[in-house]
């Protein structure tokens, strides 16, 4: 690429001239053509076209036919929409708690003493392993008979509970693996902010009386305000994001009580239940339209933020 | 520094910290542990229930049995031959973008960058049927190159985001003067702000090698069979295979899991460095 820029204006005056009067204006669109070529067909086009072939009865192979707004009216009637509707809101607001957990770990290990290196990378490994993973250890965990919480249970209360097959729990049980990386994450994002904590106003403050509590919320939160915003964007992404541990651990079950919106999606467009495209865009789109709700609350901070500076 | 620091509290507080420490780094990750030590019991500990106690002998035939009765070697393959590329075509076009947003000043510039932004953010699922079905259209489907141009794509919006970011806060006279000299833009980016770039590329590189490496949802989507899955949908597929060999399920699990965490452990300040990319920033 270099090469060829270099070599053509010697060797043809008229075109190397107006190359190089106009190479500024010209190089943006060069350098972002093929990320935007890329990113506009695998991403942005696919939303359009996914809210288009709502409005289809489609199998994925024959004909798509028109229907108008009947998936919608399904989704209406659907209780497994309303379940999955229903447990999408517990995951959000349950999986919220990892900012405020992962907050109140970074303070704790916000210390100097020896190995605390160690201690820390060690409390942020959940973050890195597969939530695949994550949901086989915790499957183990919550395991009938043998798992180490069902045993724990049992000890204390006499009977231990099966999680993952009841209808009640399920999703609270998901919820509960889904936040153990969460909160590492949300760990790592405010142990940096600590770090980065003006030590002169702490100092001030202190010398003000400030304690505890007070000083948390008064001179720490407002300076850890940038990292509270991306461990709020990461979390709310991440709890409608939920599919992987609901696909591991449950599959969706005990009878579907454990479904969320992107996993009953899936459910509807590509598994045994049959190949209902148009009714599986229809559940992507509600869940689209949720997301866009937080989504355009995040740009539109960040557009302040980036005009602000 | 906040909280206190700990060496000037009592010494019954300095005392009580240090054993915290271990107690809650334990039941932090007790269910790994578990999950670790069941990897390496003979299947006859559990058979008789020493589920949570010292294993009988160490096992480590159970890793050899899972490469030797299933397919996991060839899972793991797979998943390399669709991180690797994906790491380095996101991060090479990122790379172009990153710089155009954060050099250039033309009309679309936000707009192109909010673009990137949100659509990172958008749930998989609507992406879903058409970008199957474009894959089904172009033959596609079910090859490493269809699986990793997807996750270049997507990828490349937050990697974009990252770079762009990293670009602005490089000194700007450096372009300045080089363009005063006559040096042609091409060049100042591969001459001049590629290699200031080398720490984002690094932490770019270790980040989406574990996101990919980790991923779910696409490779169940865009691929079938043993032939073809990485080591995430592999494992699903075992995990039905191995109903109640938890030792076996466990070794599957903490061999899925070492890749990345190799990786975490060898290039630790790259890795915390991109995720916390905007933590402190104010």
């Amino acid at each position: 690429m270099t090469g060829s820029t270099t070599a053509l204006p010697a060797m043809r005056k008229p075109s190397g001239t107006w190359w190089k009067r106009n190479q500024r204006r010209l190089a943006p669109y060069l350098f972002l053509a093929p990320g935007v070529f890329m990113f506009a067909l695998y991403v942005i086009w696919p939303i359009f076209d996914s809210i288009r072939l709502s409005f289809f009865d489609w199998d994925g192979l024959g004909q798509k036919t028109w229907i108008g707004l009947d998936n919608y009216y399904e989704l209406g009637d659907d209780e497994n929409f309303y379940t999955s509707l229903k447990n999408n809101v517990i995951w959000l607001v349950l999986y919220m708690l990892a900012v405020p957990i992962g907050l109140f770990i970074a303070i704790f290990l916000n210390q100097t003493v020896t190995g605390i290196r160690v201690y820390k990378s060690l409390f942020f490994f959940p973050f890195v392993i597969s939530q695949v993973v994550v949901g086989l250890i915790f499957s183990w965990f919550y395991a009938p008979n043998f798992g180490l919480l069902y045993k724990l249970i049992e000890w204390m209360t006499g009977t231990g509970i099966a999680f993952l097959a009841e209808p009640d729990y399920v999703t609270y049980a998901l919820v509960a693996a889904g936040l153990w990386p969460q909160i590492a994450y949300c760990m790592i994002l405010y142990l940096t902010g600590l770090n980065n904590v003006s030590p002169d106003q702490i100092e001030a403050a202190r010398l003000d009386g400030a304690k505890g509590w007070k000083m948390l919320w008064h001179v720490i939160l407002p300076q850890l305000r940038p990292a509270t915003f991306i461990a709020v964007v990461v979390t709310v992404i991440g709890a409608l994001r939920s599919f992987d541990i609901v696909s591991i651990m449950t599959d969706g079950g005990p009878f579907g009580s454990s479904r969320v919106l992107s996993f009953y999606m899936y459910e509807q467009a590509l598994s045994e239940y049959g190949y209902r495209m148009g009714y599986g865009a229809s559940i992507a789109v509600v869940l689209f339209l949720i997301m866009m709700v937080f989504i355009s609350g995040f740009i539109w901070k960040m557009v302040r933020d980036e005009r602000g500076v | 520094m906040f909280p206190t620091p700990i060496e000037r509290t009592a010494p019954s507080i300095q005392w009580m910290y240090r054993l915290a420490l271990p107690a809650a780094l334990v039941i932090w990750l007790l269910p790994l542990i578990g999950v670790a030590m069941t990897s390496v019991k003979p299947a006859s500990d559990l058979a008789q229930g020493n589920y949570f106690g010292w294993p009988s002998h160490f096992a480590f035939e159970n890793y050899v049995d899972i490469f030797r009765n299933s397919p996991i070697a060839q899972y793991m393959r797979n998943s390399f031959l669709v991180t690797i590329p994906t790491m380095i075509g996101a991060v090479a076009l990122s790379c172009l973008t990153g710089f155009a947003l954060a050099v250039y000043k033309f009309r679309s510039n936000l707009l192109v960058f909010f673009m990137f932004v949100a659509g990172n953010f958008v749930p998989f699922q609507i992406l879903m049927v058409p970008v199957r079905d474009f894959s089904v259209q172009t033959g596609l489907y079910n090859t490493f190159t269809g699986l990793a141009l997807f996750h270049i794509a997507f990828q490349t919006g937050f990697c974009t985001l990252f770079m762009r970011n990293f670009i602005k806060g490089l000194p700007f006279e450096l372009i300045e003067s080089a363009r005063v000299e006559g040096v042609s833009e091409f060049k100042i980016f591969w001459y001049i702000v590629v290699p200031l770039m080398r720490p984002a590329i690094a932490a770019l590189s270790v980040l989406i090698f574990t996101f990919i490496w980790n991923e779910y949802f696409w490779a169940t989507v865009l691929m079938v069979g043993a032939e073809k899955q990485p080591i995430t949908a592999g494992l699903f597929s075992l995990n039905g295979q191995w109903i109640a060999q938890w030792q076996l399920v466990s070794a599957g699990s903490i061999l899925a899991a070492l890749p990345p965490v190799l990786m975490f452990f060898l290039m630790q300040k790259h890795f915390i460095a991109g995720l916390t990319l905007g933590a402190t920033k104010g």
